[in-house]
């Protein structure tokens, strides 16, 4: 095979008129998928009444709004400290919770610990369909079993978080380093030994960086929580916006604010030590 | 005779005085924490371990694994809405992450300033929740699903802007600084050697952030904000479980298609 059948495309080149990059068949294909996006983009936005059009006609709406929220009722800042601990408490407590419940049920989810197949497989998608619903439908489902309250928040969030965490963790238990287990088996320790010997002490600052990850995001979740009545300072957020005290809200909001970045900020550097 | 086998212990490993005192501090703040954290939390157990609690157990729980069949066209339809609100928030948001990207990124814009001016404004919209701002847009423009989407495409410029400027500042600068030594201008550095590196990993954390975005605007509804949420507040609040249990199937269901497509198509992407 000579150089000329192998690129036909160097033989006549024209400086005036070079070859693209791309093969005529890349670029219909990506003709096709831009077009596809907007097509769908077009589609979408009608559905949803969002044009651009819509956009500008709303956004007056969105600044007027702005516009009211300020100035913040500084005022009222000192009467939301109650709830602000709430949110904070039910954030500690479900992580507290989840983070024990994590640990047998990571185990069972991780391929290389798991008894048999059935228990892998089974607890595995659990964790998989739990970590699909979103954590303010728990809360309503709680909120309707057991009323409005923390209580309620407390558990939508140890749900909630015990999918995340009990993945991260699993899929961590599932990359140790397998020979000190085999090592335990061998000089007679069985599975609880195995587990407390070879498998903690691997994992520990993982799970300890996972859980304070977790944490953050509990005290995100738990923040909003309070709009469908499960416990903490949404509850005041919402109430404030429904009765238009915006001057309220906007406290609210800046609390909200400061307490996700102190949150993050501080979680932050101790995974950063920890790792 | 008294003989026992006493094996020489391994010798005591000395802990350093500083880390003693750091883990006392610690465990001193744990137990502190907890501490204020029982006996202030406002559990009403009285209303919890109740006999409303058990009924509301006894007709919630089976109610929701039996759903309604007969409201599965609607809920269909109101999760389409869901889809189409992510979608356009997603596109919106992922068309006006690029600038605030450029900007945040050292390599393209040689100034401390706008660097960090970026990367403080990505960072306050990271903090707010998503469900925050929804809540904000539907008291300003009413409960519709355009709230949602504003809701959704001001959310996720934060976390998209941010990625991107962590993904062009990882690019190959050799390529630019090429085309820069054969005389291109600006545009055709942006076209030809910057915008065709970055590219796949952009359309990679859009769709990864469309998958978030479907997540969180299932729940839009919930205040107001159109979708399959509006139709569960709806049920709840008639305490018709059987409709959440069939909304809840519906998201559960479509959502873990739409994670599996998703990442089937970013594995073909990068």
């Amino acid at each position: 095979m000579t150089k000329t059948t192998a690129n036909p495309g160097q033989e006549s080149f024209d400086p005036s008129n070079p070859p693209g990059l791309r093969t005529q068949q890349a670029k219909w294909k990506l003709t096709f998928v831009f077009a596809a996006v907007v097509l769908v983009y077009m589609f979408t936005s009608w559905q949803t009444n969002s044009s651009l059009i819509d956009l500008w006609f709303g956004m007056p709406d969105v600044w007027r709004m702005v516009g009211e929220l300020f100035p913040p009722n500084w005022g009222y800042a000192t009467e939301t400290w109650g709830r602000l601990s709430e949110t904070i408490q039910m954030a500690i407590i479900a992580t507290t919770v989840a983070g024990i419940l994590c640990i047998p049920i990571s185990l069972m989810a991780s391929s290389n610990i798991a008894p048999n197949k059935w228990v892998y497989n089974i607890t595995k998608q659990i964790m998989n369909i739990l970590r699909t619903i979103p954590d303010l439908l728990l809360a309503v489902i709680f909120v309707g079993i057991f009323g409005i309250g923390a209580f309620s928040g407390i558990i939508a969030l140890i749900i909630f978080s015990l999918g995340i965490l009990a993945k991260l963790l699993a899929e961590t238990i599932e990359a140790i380093d397998k020979n000190p287990l085999e090592a335990i088996r061998a000089s007679g320790g069985n599975t609880l030994q195995v587990i407390v010997y070879g498998v903690i002490p691997q994992i520990l600052p993982q799970y300890t960086s996972f859980t304070l990850y977790v944490f953050e995001i509990n005290v995100r979740a738990s923040l909003v929580l309070g709009f469908v009545g499960a416990g903490g300072i949404g509850q005041l957020l919402q109430r404030s916006i429904s009765f238009f005290q915006y001057g309220r809200a906007m406290i609210i909001i800046i609390i909200i604010f400061v307490a996700v970045v102190i949150i993050e900020y501080i979680s932050g550097k101790i995974r950063e030590e920890i790792l | 005779m008294e003989q026992t086998t006493t094996l020489p212990l391994p010798p005591k490993k000395k802990i350093p005085r500083k880390k003693v005192i750091r883990n006392c501090v610690i465990a001193a703040f744990l137990v502190a924490m907890y501490a204020w954290t029982f006996s202030s939390i406002g559990v009403n157990w009285g209303q919890i371990v109740s006999e409303r609690t058990l009924n509301n157990m006894g007709r919630v729980i089976p109610q929701l694994f039996s759903p309604e069949w007969a409201v599965a066209p609607d809920a269909l339809r109101l999760m389409g809405e869901t889809l189409a609100m992510a979608y356009t928030g997603t596109l919106m948001a992922a068309l006006l992450a690029v600038p605030f990207g450029f900007f945040a990124a050292k390599n393209m814009v040689d100034s401390r300033i706008v660097n960090t001016a970026a990367k403080w404004a990505l960072d306050g919209i990271r903090a707010f929740p998503e469900i925050m701002l929804a809540l904000i847009f539907v008291a300003a423009i009413g409960p519709s699903a355009f709230a949602g989407v504003l809701a959704i495409a001001v959310g996720s410029i934060g976390m998209l802007g941010k990625l991107y400027s962590e993904v062009i500042e990882s690019i190959d600068m050799h390529v630019v600084e090429s085309l820069e030594a054969n005389g291109a201008n600006k545009a055709q550095i942006l076209f030809y050697g910057i915008i065709p590196q970055v590219i796949p990993e952009f359309l990679s954390y859009a769709i990864y952030r469309y998958e978030i975005d479907v997540r969180s605007s299932t729940i839009l509804g919930l205040i107001g904000a159109g979708g399959i949420g509006m139709m569960i507040q709806i049920s709840t609040m008639n305490r018709n479980w059987d409709e959440v249990g069939m909304a809840l199937l519906i998201i559960i269901f479509v959502v873990t298609v739409i994670d599996y497509v998703s990442s089937a198509i970013r594995k073909r992407i990068v």
